[in-house]
């Protein structure tokens, strides 16, 4: 009796979890669409690609990785900034309010070309 | 003020002028008691970056810091001690080159006939490994000190890349001013501006305003820091932060220009914008009397 109480519940929570899985998906995947989504590799000294064209008012999900070693993303104009630390896909999330070219640097040192490793964020209509 | 001046001869020295700053101009009774009406001097170097090479930036990129010893080797009265504030060395992914700098450099400073020389850390010397090779060759990261009656806090601002105090170190800052009267004459060294001058640049400390809040609740705080290759001086309420130039090449004023980028060499003015700074803690008063001076062409 204990047993199949024990494996009703595991069950239920299992499919429980399932569903809470299928939901977060589902919602992650409907933010997609109607997102823009750039994906950007950061290595000694450059970000790739250094120069991101995206459109205003559009939501925009920066996914950040490093091939190598501790980075960092600054885009002061949007408040913006991460740590990208190699194994760990950083996000950040923001809508583009106004037009224009806006740089990013890393803001973590990373080396002798660290000064050069930027890039331009373009907002257009 | 002339009479420091005179008395050093430094102008002299240099044979070219010298840029004067006094700094903390607040007096307030009690506190320190032990040789308060005294003054000494110290000398601040900084930004060395030994093992640079770029030709177009610095041809002497191996004789200016030689230049600088020799300058104060020079100097009439010696002295009490010297702060090298941080960028010792050029940054390497090598971990040996950047031990035979750090060896070199050494090797150098130890040319100073000045024997109490306190170090700190610039990114380029423990950035990369979080400051192991540093504390092989200078020491702790981050340490006190006492001089005839000022207290002095080094900071590290570098060891962690993303240009961050940290907590610990916070927490130890906390707990020596603890110890302090609330006007004990503090004198802080670091490398980083503490305070937000150009984060774009990465002239900032991200937990900076941590640190001043801490150091705001004591009345006589002076901050002196190098990383920006200039001379500059900002006020964070009563507290004065003094930028020193650097010995290997000098950057634009913050914000001058859209990237920042190494001024290159003028053959019509060599050395522009580099030099050392002198500076005389008047302990009565609080106050210090920063005097600027250049590399001398000799």
């Amino acid at each position: 009796m204990k047993k199949i109480v024990v494996h009703a519940l595991l069950v239920t929570v299992t499919a429980g979890l399932l569903l809470e899985l299928m939901v977060i998906r589902s919602t992650a995947e409907d933010l997609r669409s109607n997102q823009q989504v750039i994906r950007i590799s950061a290595s000694t000294f450059e970000f790739k690609p250094s120069e991101i064209t995206v459109k205003k008012g559009v939501p925009v999900t920066l996914e950040f990785m490093s091939q190598d070693r501790h980075h960092g993303f600054r885009l002061s104009e949007f408040h913006l900034q991460a740590d990208i630390k190699p194994g760990v896909v950083e996000k950040l999330r923001f809508v583009p309010d106004k037009i224009g070219k806006f740089a990013f640097f890393c803001d973590v040192f990373c080396g002798d070309g660290h000064e050069d490793m930027s890039g331009t964020l373009t907002v257009v209509e | 003020m002339a009479d420091l001046i005179n008395r050093r001869d430094l102008l002299k020295l240099a044979g070219v002028g010298a840029a004067v700053f006094v700094s903390g101009t607040t007096v307030i009774g009690g506190g320190i008691q032990k040789k308060k009406e005294e003054s000494f001097y110290f000398v601040q170097l900084s930004d060395t970056h030994w093992g640079f090479n770029g030709p177009n930036i610095n041809p002497d990129s191996q004789g200016t810091l030689k230049k600088a010893v020799d300058a104060v080797n020079a100097l009439d009265e010696q002295p009490d001690f010297i702060v090298f504030t941080g960028d010792l060395t050029q940054t390497t992914d090598d971990r040996k080159l950047r031990r035979d700098r750090m060896a070199e450099f050494r090797d150098i400073a130890s040319q100073l006939k000045v024997k109490t020389v306190r170090f700190m850390p610039g990114e380029h010397d423990a950035s990369l490994d979080r400051g192991e090779a540093y504390q092989e060759f200078f020491g702790d990261l981050h340490y006190t000190f006492d001089h005839n009656g000022v207290h002095f806090i080094t900071l590290d601002n570098v060891s962690d890349p993303t240009a961050a105090v940290g907590e610990n170190q916070l927490q130890w800052l906390q707990a020596d001013l603890k110890q302090l009267n609330k006007d004990e004459r503090i004198v802080v060294l670091t490398h980083r501006p503490l305070f937000d001058l150009a984060p774009d640049w990465d002239w900032a400390t991200r937990d900076g305003a941590a640190v001043i809040d801490t150091l705001l609740q004591h009345s006589n705080v002076t901050v002196l820091y190098g990383h920006i290759h200039q001379e500059h001086h900002h006020m964070t309420g009563h507290i004065a932060h003094h930028a020193a130039r650097s010995l290997m090449w000098a950057l634009p004023e913050p914000g001058s220009v859209p990237k920042k980028a190494q001024l290159p060499w003028n053959a019509a003015e060599p050395y522009k914008g580099l030099g050392f700074r002198n500076v005389e803690a008047q302990i009565a008063q609080a106050r210090y009397v920063i005097e600027e001076f250049p590399i001398s062409r000799g």
